[in-house]
């Protein structure tokens, strides 16, 4: 229990998939234009990292060890592309917003590299828990820098204006925001944690 | 001279490093000395023209013939997996000088989101929407290809330069190390925001 609690947080605060581990840099940069947005991204990424890691946890004795990546990357790339249809049926307008990003979760280093460096090794039960404790560290750590940039940039957070948006600097929707208020987020979160 | 524009607004005014934000793991990865840098931007550059060819015609006569285009997200990252493993075999046995020079750097393009996402872009012929008079064919396409990554190899070669210089400052201790260099990044994104509006 202590060990499935632990596998949990881990990736919410410890190794956190942004801050902690540095992994996934595009998508943390690209689509956090608004806290809606990076939360959208957040949550698809973390559903293809479930998946991806209970099924390779189930698979793992059956692949053969020289051919590991390229069927781990099979199995990611399917639950990818079902994201992607489901999103392009149901939600339109998000699926043009996130655009390319959807399915460049394929090559988003925090999915393929829990596949190696947990699922791999781990039981179905844990493996779920640590796609899901680094699902939820990525989407917060999304939410978190698309809700400052949004603020920042137009004035609105969840699309709920603050203050009118002509007084707000553009600056930061646009992509050199994106790099300094990752940069300031990150030297804030280096300075808390420790 | 729709090249021309093809070339301009790939490396200068599109960047795909700073206003695309795709490749950004390399990008921080692999830019502390200028000769890393240069290998990886040379190993980018051949990968991904390759990868476009190979990807687009996959995509117009076997996706698209066969009306299977949803399975283009599975199909293009096997492709480009396979590629990177043979470009590595024949460069081992025909030129292993280029082989020692781009070697390391080939494992690591695979799950570089800058070859997949430039190969849907061009697959699905996105990319021309950012350039006027441009058409969605494989010659237009494989040099918008070569020309977006020379601009991921200009962008990591400025980046690594700055960062040779970086090293040698006192930086605050929360800030050392990813933070600064996003910081960096930043300001250059801010610098070639500058070229926008030229094509």
């Amino acid at each position: 229990m202590n060990k499935a609690i632990k596998t949990l947080t881990n990736g919410i605060l410890r190794e956190n998939p942004t801050f902690g581990l540095v992994l996934g840099m595009c998508p943390t940069l690209a689509t956090t234009t608004s806290a809606i947005n990076g939360m959208s991204m957040g949550l698809a990424t973390m559903f293809v990292l479930v998946c991806s890691n209970v099924v390779i946890s189930l698979l793992k004795n059956l692949i053969p060890d020289k051919v590991r990546i390229p069927s781990f990357i099979v199995i990611i790339a399917t639950f990818v592309t079902l994201v992607q249809l489901t999103m392009q049926a149901y939600l339109p307008a998000l699926y043009d917003t996130l655009g390319l990003f959807i399915p460049l979760i394929v090559v988003n280093c925090i999915v393929l590299g829990r596949a190696e460096a947990f699922a791999a090794k781990n039981n179905v039960g844990l493996s779920l828990l640590d796609g899901l404790g680094m699902g939820i560290g990525f989407t917060l750590s999304l939410t978190v820098l698309g809700a400052i940039r949004e603020i920042l940039g137009s004035g609105s957070i969840f699309g709920l204006q603050v203050y009118p948006d002509s007084y707000a600097p553009l600056i930061f929707v646009l992509a050199p925001g994106a790099f300094i208020c990752l940069a300031y987020l990150m030297a804030a979160m280096k300075k808390i944690v420790k | 001279m729709v090249y021309l524009l093809i070339f301009i607004s790939a490396i200068f005014v599109n960047n795909i490093v700073f206003s695309q934000f795709l490749g950004i793991c390399p990008f921080l990865g692999v830019s502390k000395k200028i000769d890393t840098a240069l290998g990886m931007g040379a190993a980018v550059t051949f990968v991904l023209t390759l990868a476009t060819i190979v990807t687009y015609l996959l995509q117009k006569y076997v996706l698209v013939a066969f009306h299977v285009e949803f399975l283009q997200t599975i199909l293009f990252i096997l492709v480009i997996a396979a590629l990177v493993q043979m470009i590595e075999l024949v460069l081992k046995k025909v030129s292993p000088s280029l082989y020692q020079a781009l070697g390391v750097f080939l494992p690591l393009i695979t799950t570089n989101c800058c070859i997949l996402g430039v190969a849907i872009m061009v697959g699905d012929g996105t990319w021309v929407s950012k350039i006027p008079n441009a058409e969605s064919g494989l010659l237009q396409g494989t040099v918008y290809a070569f020309a977006t990554a020379i601009g991921f190899a200009l962008a990591l070669v400025l980046f690594a330069g700055i960062r040779e210089q970086l090293s040698l400052n006192r930086v605050p201790k929360a800030m050392q190390g990813t933070p600064i260099a996003l910081l960096v990044a930043g300001l250059l994104a801010m610098a070639f925001m500058g070229f926008s509006g030229v094509v």
